[in-house]
């Protein structure tokens, strides 16, 4: 059974494995994409128009769904989200919150370039 | 500090919670609540819609935050079994004891179980709570068919449910009509019609006497001697007043139940109020939220002291749609015992009955029944309600204006302030508009979270929406549809700029034309319209596409996608099913033949679709669009060359017509159809555009549609031959694709065009705006430049590569599950 359990919101500082994912030339512009790490789906999003990059988990915590990174992002008001593509819950890529004021939150990840490289950033 | 307990959190208990914690502060009133039920409160109103989605969490009224935040003490799961009116205790079923100094009994109904033998055996139900309808699901899957017993509005809205279970449904009914309370023997007649249509059989003038079976039930007998044999039973023959702990506890009860009130709800116990299904307020018990919600307000107006709020019964007039059927009833309907005259139309191989009862002297409406067409009911209901002056011939009101320029003036302008719009939440005209005016509102939904007009059962909607745009439009202001807090534009104007100004960008766009970083909304219409344009690969802009057509394909639950390859027409040859078939197999596929005669493979991992679709197009398969919105299928039935009927040869034209709009991108989905004769097997006349034949040629309908609003086609033009034909549907379509909205219907946007049809028919038939050349030129450009999307990835290494389910590793996505059903595989159900 898929549980949220395995994701926890990582902060920079708390960050113990930079784990090198890909290329930064493998990310769609403007989109995500998923990347394993030690069994956890990572969403990772190359938001280029704000020149920012975000990653959070891949599960979608309404329905248990591992498919955020195929979801849409934008910005509501100024705070950048990706919308599920399952039933459009949207949640803040900044703190992983639930943008339509459900209870349900993602858990994010801290995300670093380097050497043209997409980094991110775990505790174990 | 104020100590108030409410025992029951049913829909009216939470609404007294929210009235009163309006009103009085944490500080000042303590609130807890007691609920029997494990759940949060729900609305009972929209309980059938359980069963099509199962989701309870849309149900509840507000989260376990909402109480916090409003510092209101929630016991779920909690029973009272004591009331100490003395030492002023409840006391609850595992013996907590708490005071109280005002205590509101909230306790509702709970379904009556008449004294039938046998309704304790296996197969029997009642319908009121979550609980019971998971039973009724659960059972319902096991076995062929159902009974309902009582043919009231729930009992009817049961027997829908039932039969969406897929069970051969009847439904048993003691009275010698449906409905008896709402309505008369001609109305509910027009309304059995309409239900015996949907297969549903009704049973009038039928005691019980007895359930039957060995355990389990296997029938009724009746008292005429009959029988009926079925495998369930769902019982909703009324509902029974909750008022155990009244009667325990000394409380004046009614002969038949209720707790007796006064006009404050206080109870004999001044210090005790009823509210909702469980108060009897004058011999009356009130079995709808409505004046629930009332009593609610009333109760807590009079906790602190104030006095000016009274209920005074309430009107029980209803609207509602049974079974896909509008059925409301207002006002007095019978008019039994009052002299009044009636005014009635009746159209029966419709189903359609309205009735209007007016004052002797014709000035007033003192109430009516509508089955089968109620768009009517609000404004009825406001000119009852407001004691309004009848239009000179009344008759209007319920058959509209016919003809002459006199037509009356009903909309929500001519309404009084005080008219009462939404009458769950109690909220009246001047309040709504003081609210958009004063809180410079700026949409329906801001109106609706200011005023809580709308939240309950929603059916006053419509006019909260005309209310919001009529005011809007007093204010001076432009009533704006806008795309999104990204764009100040509308879906046309937008359509406009990316055509005038060669826009071939969503970003390009966005820098000119909008602020911010766009979102699900603006994304996918400005691709739309970017594809209807210029119709370039949607492939190269994939991240502004929705996931179904960022990579071609339907997902579906747990995150596999569909494959639909094209049908034009619905022919197909051995070969090609042959090559289907075993794609399919290969890849494990779970197949199911579509509406649109094609055959659609579920179950594709998002690696797996290029393979399978260079399988298929090595066989001469293209992409079929079924993730776009775009044209879909166009239908036909077998045509002059087979059938000893046919006209004209429609699969050879269907083939004409879908290969030439293939690709197509519009604002919605596009689906089409060909019939060769007037019996119309393709079912032309349900689809965006269908084409019937005729001993001349073909006649053309528009802007039909099945769905949640099933809506006919209409007649645009007779006896075209093919050119014409497709002349007006190039036409057509190309005016619908530059002006709809976004993810609108062709119907839709019909009903919404000024003019209708024949404003339609003068743009595309009569050219009477000089644009149908240009808008043949513009289909033109847009269909020279299609290409089968699958055939590019399949081709393009570089778009190939996108469809990975990782970025750093080539497998799959583990976490996907199948179950095994009838042979095949389908998704595991959903987490929550």
């Amino acid at each position: 059974m898929i549980s949220t359990e395995a994701y926890k919101t990582v902060n920079e500082e708390a960050v113990t494995t930079w784990f090198k994912a890909a290329p930064v030339n493998a990310f769609p512009s403007n989109g995500g994409t998923c990347v394993q790490y030690k069994g956890k789906q990572i969403a990772v999003f190359n938001f280029s128009r704000r020149n920012e990059w975000y990653a959070c988990q891949n599960l979608c915590p309404h329905k248990m769904q591992m498919i955020l990174s195929r979801g849409l992002i934008g910005t509501h008001q100024e705070e950048p989200k990706v919308a599920c593509p399952f039933h459009k819950k949207s949640f803040s890529l900044k703190t992983g919150e639930c943008i339509n004021g459900d209870e349900c939150s993602l858990a994010t990840y801290p995300v670093k370039i380097k050497d043209e490289h997409v980094y991110i950033g775990f505790k174990e | 500090m104020k100590k108030v307990v409410v025992i029951g959190n049913g829909m009216v208990g939470y609404k007294f919670c929210e009235k009163l914690r309006k009103i009085a502060s944490p500080e000042h009133v303590s609130i807890t609540v007691f609920g029997e039920e494990p759940r949060l409160a729900y609305d009972r109103v929209h309980l059938s819609e359980y069963f099509s989605d199962k989701n309870a969490d849309k149900l509840t009224l507000a989260p376990l935050e909402w109480y916090r935040e409003n510092q209101i003490k929630l016991h779920s799961g909690k029973l009272i079994a004591h009331l100490d009116r003395t030492a002023k205790t409840v006391e609850t079923h595992d013996h907590q004891v708490f005071e109280y100094d005002q205590l509101i009994m909230a306790t509702g109904s709970s379904p009556f179980v008449p004294p039938i033998p046998g309704t304790d055996k296996k197969g029997v139900f009642v319908y009121r709570t979550i609980e019971d309808l998971d039973a009724i699901i659960s059972y319902g899957s096991k076995v062929k068919s159902a009974a309902v017993l009582g043919g009231g509005l729930l009992g009817l809205e049961a027997a829908k449910a039932m039969l969406d279970l897929g069970l051969k449904t009847h439904v048993v009914e003691f009275a010698s009509r449906l409905m008896p309370r709402q309505l008369d023997e001609a109305a509910s007649k027009a309304l059995q019609t309409s239900i015996e249509s949907l297969g549903i059989q009704i049973h009038l003038n039928k005691s019980t006497r007895e359930i039957a079976g060995n355990g389990k039930l296997d029938g009724l007998y009746f008292a005429d001697n009959t029988q009926l044999d079925v495998d369930m039973l769902v019982i909703s023959a009324g509902i029974r007043p909750r008022d155990e702990l009244a009667h325990l506890s000394d409380l004046e009860v009614g002969p038949r139940g209720g707790i007796v009130t006064n006009e404050f709800m206080q109870t004999s116990d001044p210090d005790i109020y009823a509210i909702g299904e469980a108060a009897l307020y004058q011999n009356m018990i009130y079995g709808l939220v409505a004046p629930g919600y009332d009593m609610a307000e009333v109760a807590a107006q009079h906790i602190l002291g104030r006095e000016e709020k009274t209920f005074m019964g309430s009107d029980m007039s209803t609207k509602l749609k049974l079974i896909g059927v509008d059925v409301a009833s207002f006002g007095d309907p019978f008019c039994e015992n009052q002299a009044h005259y009636p005014i009635v139309f009746e159209h029966k191989s419709k189903g359609i009955y309205k009735r209007i009862n007016l004052s002797p002297d014709g000035k007033l409406l003192l109430g009516g029944i509508l089955v089968g067409d109620a768009e009517a009911y609000n404004m009825l209901l406001q000119t009852m309600q407001n004691g309004l002056s009848l239009p000179p011939d009344p008759e209007d009101l319920i058959l509209g204006a016919r003809g002459g320029e006199g037509s009356v003036g009903q909309g929500v302008e001519n309404l009084p302030e005080q008219a009462q719009i939404c009458s769950c939440e109690g909220i009246t005209k001047g309040a709504i508009c003081q609210s958009i005016t004063e809180g410079n509102l700026n949409s329906v939904q801001e109106v609706k979270s200011c005023t809580k007009a709308g939240t309950g059962c929603g059916g006053c909607m419509p006019m909260v929406t005309d209310l919001f745009h009529h005011t809007l439009k007093s204010m001076g202001k432009r009533v704006k549809k806008t795309l999104c807090e990204h764009f100040d534009y509308s879906r046309q104007e937008l359509f406009d700029l990316v055509k005038i100004n060669a826009i071939k960008s969503y970003d390009e766009l966005l820098d000119k034309y909008g602020k911010g970083d766009g979102c699900e909304i603006c994304k996918p219409a400005v691709a739309s319209i970017l594809a209807s344009i210029w119709n370039e690969l949607i492939t190269e802009q994939d991240t502004i596409q929705d996931t179904n057509d960022r990579f071609l394909a339907n997902i579906q639950k747990g995150g596999t996608y569909s494959v639909v390859p094209r049908v034009p027409g619905g022919e197909i040859t051995p070969d090609k099913l042959i090559v289907i078939g075993q794609v399919a197999k290969k890849y494990d596929l779970y197949t199911k033949i579509t509406g649109g005669q094609r055959i659609d493979l579920f179950g594709a991992h998002l690696h797996q679709l290029p393979d399978i679709w260079e399988e298929l197009i090595e066989a001469g398969f293209e992409s079929g669009h079924a993730y776009g919105k775009s044209l879909r299928t166009v239908k036909s039935c077998v045509g002059s060359s087979w059938c000893r009927y046919g006209l004209h040869d429609s699969v050879s034209f269907a083939l004409e017509i879908e290969n030439r709009y293939k690709g197509l991108r519009s604002p919605h989905k596009l689906k089409s159809a060909v019939s060769g004769c007037i019996r119309e097997c393709a079912e032309a006349q349900s689809k965006d555009f269908g084409i019937i034949a005729t001993e001349k040629g073909w006649n053309l309908f528009v802007c039909g549609n099945g769905g949640a609003k099933p809506q006919h086609a209409q007649l645009l033009a007779s006896d075209l031959d093919n050119e014409s034909c497709i002349r007006y549907i190039d036409r057509f379509l190309m005016f619908y694709i530059k002006t709809a909205e976004p993810l609108t219907r062709t119907s839709t946007w019909l009903n919404k065009l000024e003019g209708g049809m024949e404003y339609l028919k003068d743009v595309v038939v009569n050219d009477c705006l000089g644009i149908g050349a240009q808008l043949e030129e513009d289909m033109k450009r847009t269909l020279n430049v299609y290409k089968c999307e699958w055939k590019e990835v399949v081709n393009n290494p570089e778009l190939r590569a996108k469809f990975t389910h990782f970025i750093n590793s080539d497998e799959p996505d583990e976490s996907i599950r199948f179950e095994r059903r009838r042979e095949q595989k389908v998704p595991a159900e959903w987490g929550k």
